[in-house]
């Protein structure tokens, strides 16, 4: 399969690095990540692209990475459709201090705009 | 949204009463609300264990009796009050530190909702609140949720966001 995985530097985002690497190694996937501009999170770009490379580089994983600059979801979403992705997979939505699992911006406009399927990782 | 972009209303919404408080429900059934206190864990853990898994809601209660456990214990460092049936626990509301503001939730036991004890719940924790100082309160609910939207605003809160899945409101004790 071939898979976009948008990060943009929240704590659930990163989580789905680790898992979404993993997996990928396991099922023979082609992965790509895209480094978004998350107007919610508090890492720079930059800080996020290298947290990519150690972590490819610790799995022994080889991935293609790029970052997309503008808006996030629709500039995922449209990388989606336009080089023929078969699954977009974002982080699973942040915690509130009650525990509340509130999504992100990102992830819900590509839930409701993507034409691929969607996996959030939890 | 982030916590320093929202903002609360100008007005106090009015005083609420402290528990603990009684009252007969719709059913009939005699409750009474008061402030969590230690001894109650259990009671409180089993009502969870036992909630509707429609009713839950942006993933709390949570649905292993382990992860209640430690989902419950951690709201414990807020302001915490239960509603009983006799020894049963059929409700509970908290208010969770949040900077300089308290996140809210409520739950209601499915055998006990529609009884009027949620608004009594309600007022019992913002009661609650206000004796211990609280001055802002917020949550989010799923926006179809009408009934939960309904008993929000009934007590004062105000929409503040509507642009995601659920609405933001906010109150200021």
């Amino acid at each position: 399969m071939n898979v976009l995985l948008g990060i943009g530097g929240s704590d659930d985002s990163l989580r789905a690095l680790e898992e979404t690497v993993e997996r990928a190694q396991a099922a023979g996937d082609d992965l790509t990540v895209v480094v978004l501009e998350n107007p919610e999170s508090d890492r720079a770009t930059d800080e996020i692209e290298s947290r990519v490379f150690q972590t490819l580089e610790d799995a022994e994983f080889s991935a293609e990475v790029r970052q997309l600059s503008g808006d996030p979801g629709s500039q995922l979403v449209d990388l989606a459709e336009r080089e023929g992705f078969d699954q977009i997979v974002l982080g699973g939505g942040q915690r509130s201090p009650m525990g509340k699992i509130k999504l992100g911006h990102i992830s819900e406009f590509v839930l409701l705009n993507s034409p691929v399927s969607v996996k959030l990782v939890r | 949204m982030s916590r320093s972009e929202r903002r609360y209303p100008d007005e106090e919404a009015g005083s609420f009463p402290e528990p603990p408080l009684s009252f007969e429900d719709k059913e009939g059934r005699e409750i009474e609300i008061r402030p969590y206190a230690e001894g109650e864990f259990e009671a409180v853990v089993e009502m969870y264990t036992d909630f509707a898994p429609a009713d839950r809601a942006q993933g709390i209660p949570p649905a292993t009796e382990s992860r209640v456990r430690d989902w419950f214990e951690n709201l414990l460092e807020g302001l915490n009050v239960v509603a009983w049936h006799d020894d049963r626990a059929v409700g509970h509301a908290t208010l969770v530190p949040d900077e300089d503001a308290h996140e809210l939730a409520i739950f209601v036991h499915q055998d006990y909702q529609r009884a009027g004890i949620g608004s009594k719940l309600m007022q019992g924790l913002l009661g609650h609140g206000q004796a211990n100082g609280v001055e802002k309160v917020w949550l989010t609910v799923e926006r179809w949720n009408h009934a939960a939207v309904n008993l929000y605003e009934s007590v004062g809160f105000e929409t503040h966001g509507t642009e995601s899945f659920e609405i933001e409101m906010v109150l200021r004790l």
